[in-house]
């Protein structure tokens, strides 16, 4: 089906829409907002959906304006940040890799921040923001290994996933021996943050995250159209003008980042980085990296997780990225049998 | 002066030389056809062309520029290449395939123009893929594929096309129908074409411009009419065989001399072998 519009100017501009996946990112936003407003309204003090959209209007009662904007609203928001950062740095990683296990969570950059972070909990028992500083400087430390490994003429797919795997197993082994090395109330800590979590989270975790994806969002977006052709491999692509490898590592850092700074402020949520542009790809059909929608489906799928969690579980709550690892790994598998029978896996 | 050519290039995939002070010049208006034997630094010269691989001396020079340093894009909309190895997108069709090669013409804000349009269903055309538009590439056969990528690097609209092995994986008539397409856009649209080819027969039949190469060096280059001696193709390829009129055409034909003829000859062959490869 041919669902590409362009459309033009009289001045000699033109965009180029493609109705199907710019329906798919609508709709998808429609999902976060919606699970975002019923996930306010969720917990011991219910809150109807009216009245959580008057409280954030400003128009609702002193009551519900405490628990909404300060206790609920910067949690759900978290939620939808690290879900977009983490549906895009996994739709970045897996073009680059042109590999669909080429995500964050394969090549080891969770586990890389997984290991900052036990390091400041099980060494020096920081608090909350040591901890996310110590996730943020493993999962960057980790990027750049993978990436000085991985640099034979240049870097390519195959070997990134290779030597991400490769790095991998050895982080996980140093957290394994982080967590031997720890005493028990450590140690409860560390397993509560490794399986992410949007416990407790509040303003402060909101801002950093929010500045950091209002420069990166736009820097990768502007540098999608070389990444779409990059896809058909590295010569084609330099023979129709990408500056292959300076892209290539602009959007890797931009990955790391993005990845990196969501690990730290919930943990290392599994499965969305890999599910979601998989997730956002079948839904538009269309083929390229499928960024905007990749993001948009990470921030609903987050929050949604994050409201079965609750939901689900009641006050004791179960972290997301336990719903998240059982969600994003069912669909997917079942997304790869009805593919499989159709022919097009 | 050509638009396109090498001047002294040293060419080296990180300490292993491929070539050592190559020069090549491309006829502007010429469909140049490189040949040699394997690993003789074919494949490797195109990529110098095409600035995929930069020369550790020497240089690429493109309407008298070093290619190097000239901005991407402004490349991209001169000098095509369709290389060895490309990656059909899962999912993508034709249509979709064939308007990625309008990227170096495009912007942010020129995303998609009707001139755009009107170059890739012209492009289709040309290599008479435009009933398979909407079709998937990962459906297609290798010869309707190759087609395809042709259109895309048609579609970039450059004056200079460089193509890497267009026929290898092709059966014969495919093979014949890719060189004909070939032609007719050096004939009627007056492309200079740089191409790769193994067989030494459609480089002679084809080509207006032939450049031998052996171990990095230019063994001989000028008309396939006037270079092709059964002396040249032993040079080159070591092989003994007759050079005869081609009964279709008029250009050179290679027939391979019969086994026993050159096993008769093998003593002297050997010989020669060892010292061209002692060479090289």
């Amino acid at each position: 089906m041919k669902t590409n519009r362009a459309v033009r100017t009289p001045g000699g501009l033109s965009v180029r829409l493609d109705v199907r996946a710019l329906t798919v990112v609508v709709l998808l936003l429609l999902a976060a907002l919606t699970a975002s407003v019923v996930l306010i309204g969720t917990g011991d003090f219910p809150i109807p959906a009216a009245d959580v959209l008057r409280t954030l209007v400003g128009e609702g009662n002193a009551g519900q304006e405490f628990i909404v904007t300060e206790l609920r609203l910067p949690r759900v928001l978290v939620g939808l940040l690290v879900g977009a950062s983490l549906g895009l740095g996994g739709a970045l990683f897996q073009s680059i890799t042109r590999n669909p296990l080429g995500s964050p969570d394969v090549l080891g950059l969770g586990q890389g921040a997984t290991a900052g972070a036990l390091a400041v909990i099980v060494l020096s028992s920081g608090s909350a923001n040591q901890v996310a500083l110590g996730a943020l400087a493993g999962g960057l430390v980790t990027g750049l290994a993978i990436y000085v490994l991985a640099w034979k003429r240049g870097v390519h797919g195959y070997r990134l996933v290779l030597v991400g795997i490769g790095v991998s197993a050895i982080v996980t082994a140093v957290n394994g021996y982080l967590l031997t090395k720890s005493d028990i109330v450590d140690a409860a800590r560390a397993v509560v943050w490794m399986t992410g979590s949007l416990d407790g989270r509040d303003w402060d975790q909101v801002w950093p995250l929010l500045a950091l994806c209002a420069v990166l969002v736009p820097s990768v977006l502007a540098n999608s159209r070389g990444l779409r052709m990059m896809e058909m491999g590295d010569d084609v692509s330099s023979a129709l003008g990408v500056r292959v490898e300076r892209v290539r590592l602009l959007l890797l850092v931009a990955a790391v980042l993005l990845t990196a700074s969501a690990t730290a402020a919930a943990g290392p949520v599994s499965f969305v980085a890999l599910t979601a542009p998989q997730l956002a790809r079948r839904l538009t059909r269309s083929p390229g990296p499928n960024l905007v929608a990749s993001l948009c489906m990470g921030a609903a799928l987050l929050v949604t997780a994050d409201w079965i969690s609750q939901r689900a579980f009641g006050a004791e709550q179960l972290p997301v990225g336990v719903v998240t690892g059982v969600l994003g790994g069912v669909y997917l598998l079942w997304l790869l049998v009805t593919e499989r029978r159709a022919g097009r896996v | 002066m050509n638009r396109l050519s090498a001047e002294n290039v040293t060419l080296a995939y990180d300490q292993r030389v491929i070539a050592e002070q190559l020069s090549v010049e491309i006829p502007d208006n010429s469909f140049t056809v490189i040949v040699g034997p394997n690993a003789c630094g074919k494949s490797t010269l195109l990529r110098a062309l095409s600035r995929m691989l930069r020369p550790s001396e020497g240089r690429v020079l493109l309407d008298g520029q070093v290619i190097q340093s000239m901005p991407a894009k402004k490349v991209a909309r001169t000098l095509g290449l369709l290389p060895q190895s490309s990656i059909a997108p899962d999912g993508i069709t034709v249509a979709d395939l064939v308007g990625r090669g309008r990227y170096p013409h495009q912007g942010i804000l020129r995303q998609w123009s009707a001139e755009d349009e009107r170059v890739v269903q012209e492009s289709m055309e040309r290599t008479g893929v435009a009933e398979l538009a909407e079709r998937y590439v990962d459906e297609l056969s290798g010869g309707q594929r190759q087609r395809v990528w042709i259109a895309m690097a048609l579609a970039q609209q450059t004056p200079l096309l460089l193509l890497d092995e267009p026929t290898t994986y092709l059966d014969i008539q495919h093979q014949i129908d890719v060189l004909d397409l070939c032609a007719d856009l050096h004939e009627e649209q007056g492309r200079t074409l740089v191409a790769v080819l193994h067989d030494l027969n459609h480089a002679a039949r084809y080509a207006t411009h032939l450049i031998a190469l052996r171990g990095g060096k230019v063994i001989a280059q000028g008309a396939p009419k006037d270079i092709v001696t059964a002396g040249l193709v032993e040079e080159v390829f070591g092989l003994r065989c007759q050079v005869i009129d081609d009964p279709e055409t008029g250009t050179p034909l290679i027939v391979p001399a019969a086994r026993r003829a050159r096993a008769a000859a093998g003593e002297r062959g050997t010989a020669e072998k060892a010292v061209a490869t002692g060479a090289s």
